[in-house]
């Protein structure tokens, strides 16, 4: 085992390494619940000003025991800092309001709503059609995986099944949406900490497979290629093979990125131990996905309650042992050796066949009927202006979303527009319990706990 | 070396390599398309089931290998030495202006309003375009001309709206909205954006090359 990062160690922030600070400081400490509502008997970083600048760095007196400052009778408040929304470590917009004792961590207040943009509501009056490009617009870093969700939730109300060819071009994606969106994670996580090469890399393999996604839907970010239904259109011919060219090198770059980051002791001193989280807490504090599996629960959508085609595949789940970072950063690591395999499987069995239900009720008919047959034509505007309507009932349905449990809950009323949808992002839990991993912690491992949550606030603001 | 701090795999219930080693109720915990919620560990595991076996003494790297390891620095020159293999291979990036990044025919750009060879225009003003547009971009004004036929008075679209999901042209009966591969139309003031049928019009004229190309190589999936 390697155990030799250790003399190189920073102390783990906990309190019981704390730095010595002056006795004012030590106080404030000791008494710091009595005096929580006395807070004129306290200073303030203003009210420091009134000493001079020699009384407060020396205001300790070692020949006379004494200490100018504490002999005021006041304590220090603990110093707040606003973390966002601006910083680059935020990912977007995160507002964090820290309050630090030094560089410790005592409290901290993520706060949201920077991004709102009213998606749920908005989804109200949509038909179900129009409301998927907005699924794309929640968690912009794995897009098909968002619509994959709405799209289950959809089928299960009209009760219908997809061709078999769908449901593994949705595989597909949704797997190299999966790396995708742990390229961005991982990396940017790298980055955060001072890693900025592997980051460089990881954009060029984001690149070609935002170029799988332009081929096969149009755009390279907001597909809007997962319907109701199935998908919008079928595989263009060649890109299966270039997908199956570019996976068969991509196991070679998540070597190299292993090989700077994994044994690093950089890297280990900046994630081992940093954002412990036990199997209780995480299962109190619902996070799902990696940040689940980081703290050794055995649970993932994909095996525990398969959708699609993903009881036809072989594939393992990877779990953690420690519930640090760094185990769930080696989880992320193996998952897209895991995805790979999918992929593989999904090339290499990827069927023939229509690739969406072959109802013009549901899914628009294709074009060349629509030009010559009346009732597909009729079937065509009404799809397109009326929408579809869906029979009265709710689903909550889920998916194992790359960031953790992505579900919509939607009730149909039976008319076009769902009554309600309620999305549930995996983030928005995981960025609840902030507070929760990082009280302790020294302020740079704040920019480590972001990173390893994964956070996107397209689906935590929504 | 890798391995010693990497987690476990579980393997799925087909491959039965780890089979042996696990419970009953583990193996039922996490295979099979039963449904069932997040929970710790049901049962006791096997011992040594999540963890990997600890190394006896005589396996793994002497003390001599470590303190090499440890104060030669051998994990970082490693990965220096992958950085520097990057140096000798050929860049990824390209002069963006004046080489650009390979699109398809399916590409979803600016909006274009196409014309049929004899130079009339393809819009019949049926305004699906303006019903499905999720984000309510497109306006369509029309009446009756004097030769009879229905055509547009206005045709607006707000390219500050559009969100570009390609809804407007696949719901277009006579190809007559599409989505050009054009990208660049970067303007300097918002209300160039503003885009209305005489401007729609002169991108369908200038990139219908382009666009009839698209829809030829893309027809068999439409």
């Amino acid at each position: 085992m390697l155990r030799s990062h250790v003399i190189f160690r920073r102390p783990l922030a906990t309190p019981r390494f704390r730095v010595r600070f002056s006795p004012a400081f030590s106080r404030y400490f000791q008494s710091n619940a009595a005096n929580k509502e006395n807070l004129d008997s306290m200073y303030t970083p203003t009210s420091l000003h009134e000493f001079p600048p020699e009384d407060i760095t020396n205001s300790f007196n070692k020949q006379t025991g004494k200490d100018i400052i504490a002999n005021q009778k006041k304590k220090v408040r603990a110093f707040t800092v606003n973390f966002g929304p601006q910083h680059p470590a935020a990912h977007g917009v995160l507002r964090l309001i820290l309050e630090l004792h030094g560089e410790e961590i005592l409290r901290s207040d993520p706060h949201v709503g920077l991004l709102h943009r009213g998606t749920e509501k908005l989804i109200e009056y949509k038909t179900y059609l129009q409301a998927l490009p907005y699924f794309d617009r929640l968690d912009y870093v794995s897009m098909m995986s968002n619509e994959q969700v709405f799209a289950l939730a959809v089928e299960k109300l009209l009760n219908i099944d997809i061709p078999i060819r769908a449901k593994y071009i949705r595989v597909l994606f949704a797997e190299i949406s999966r790396v995708l969106n742990h390229l961005m994670s991982v990396l940017s996580h790298a980055m955060d900490v001072g890693a900025l090469t592997p980051f460089l890399w990881g954009m060029e393999e984001r690149e070609k497979l935002m170029e799988f996604y332009e081929r096969v839907s149009g755009a390279r970010l907001h597909a809007a290629y997962v319907r109701p239904g199935g998908v919008s259109q079928d595989i263009p011919a060649g890109l299966l093979d270039d997908i199956y060219m570019w996976a068969t090198q991509f196991g070679d770059r998540i070597d190299e990125v292993e090989e700077l980051l994994t044994d690093n002791r950089i890297w280990k001193l900046r994630t081992v131990g940093v954002g412990v989280m036990t199997a209780e807490e995480v299962l109190n504090h619902s996070f799902s996905g990696v940040m689940l599996r980081g703290s050794g629960v055995l649970y993932d959508l994909r095996k525990n309650q398969p959708y699609e085609v993903y009881d036809k595949l072989d594939f393992d789940i990877p779990v953690g042992t420690n519930g640090d970072c760094y185990d769930r950063y080696l989880i992320r690591m193996a998952e897209f050796r895991q995805s790979l395999r999918i992929i593989f499987q999904c090339l290499n069995d990827m069927p023939a066949g229509p690739v969406k239900v072959e109802d013009y009720k549901i899914s628009p008919p294709p074009r060349a009927l629509m030009k010559e047959d009346m009732e597909s034509l009729i079937h065509h505007f009404l799809l397109f202006t009326k929408g579809y309507s869906v029979p009265p009932g709710e689903t909550y349905t889920a998916i194992e979303a790359p960031k953790g449990e992505m579900g919509v809950y939607v009730v149909s009323d039976g008319s076009e527009r769902p009554y309600r949808c309620k999305i549930r992002a995996p983030g928005f839990a995981h960025l609840a319990g902030f507070d929760a991993i990082s009280r302790g912690h020294f302020l740079p491992d704040a920019v480590a706990i972001i990173g390893t949550m994964d956070l996107v606030f397209g689906e935590v603001d929504r | 070396m890798v391995l010693s701090m990497a987690p476990l795999l579980l393997r799925s219930s087909r491959s039965s390599l780890l089979r042996n080693t696990l419970s009953p109720a583990a193996v039922r915990a996490f295979s099979g398309s039963a449904i069932s919620s997040a929970k710790p560990a049901p049962g006791a595991y096997p011992k040594g089931f999540r963890l990997p076996r600890p190394e006896a003494w005589d396996e793994g790297e002497s003390a001599l290998d470590r303190a090499g390891r440890l104060y030669l620095m051998t994990e970082l020159f490693r990965g220096m030495y992958v950085v520097l293999e990057q140096y000798f291979r050929a860049p990824y990036t390209i002069y963006y202006p004046f080489e650009k990044g390979p699109i398809s025919p399916r590409f979803r750009g600016e909006h274009a309003l196409r014309r049929y060879p004899s130079g009339e225009e393809r819009c019949i003003a049926c305004k699906l375009c303006e019903a499905i547009c999720p984000a309510l971009a497109i306006t369509i004004d029309a009446e009756e001309r004097i030769d009879g036929s229905r055509r547009t008075t206005k045709y607006d679209i707000d390219m500050t709206k559009c969100i570009y999901c390609g809804l407007c042209q696949e719901s277009c009966p006579v190809d007559a909205i599409v989505e050009t591969p054009n990208v660049e139309y970067s303007t300097e003031t918002r209300e160039e954006l503003l885009y209305n049928k005489e401007k729609l019009l002169a991108n369908g004229d200038k990139w219908e090359q382009e666009i009839q190309f698209g829809l030829d190589a893309d027809s068999n999936y439409r």
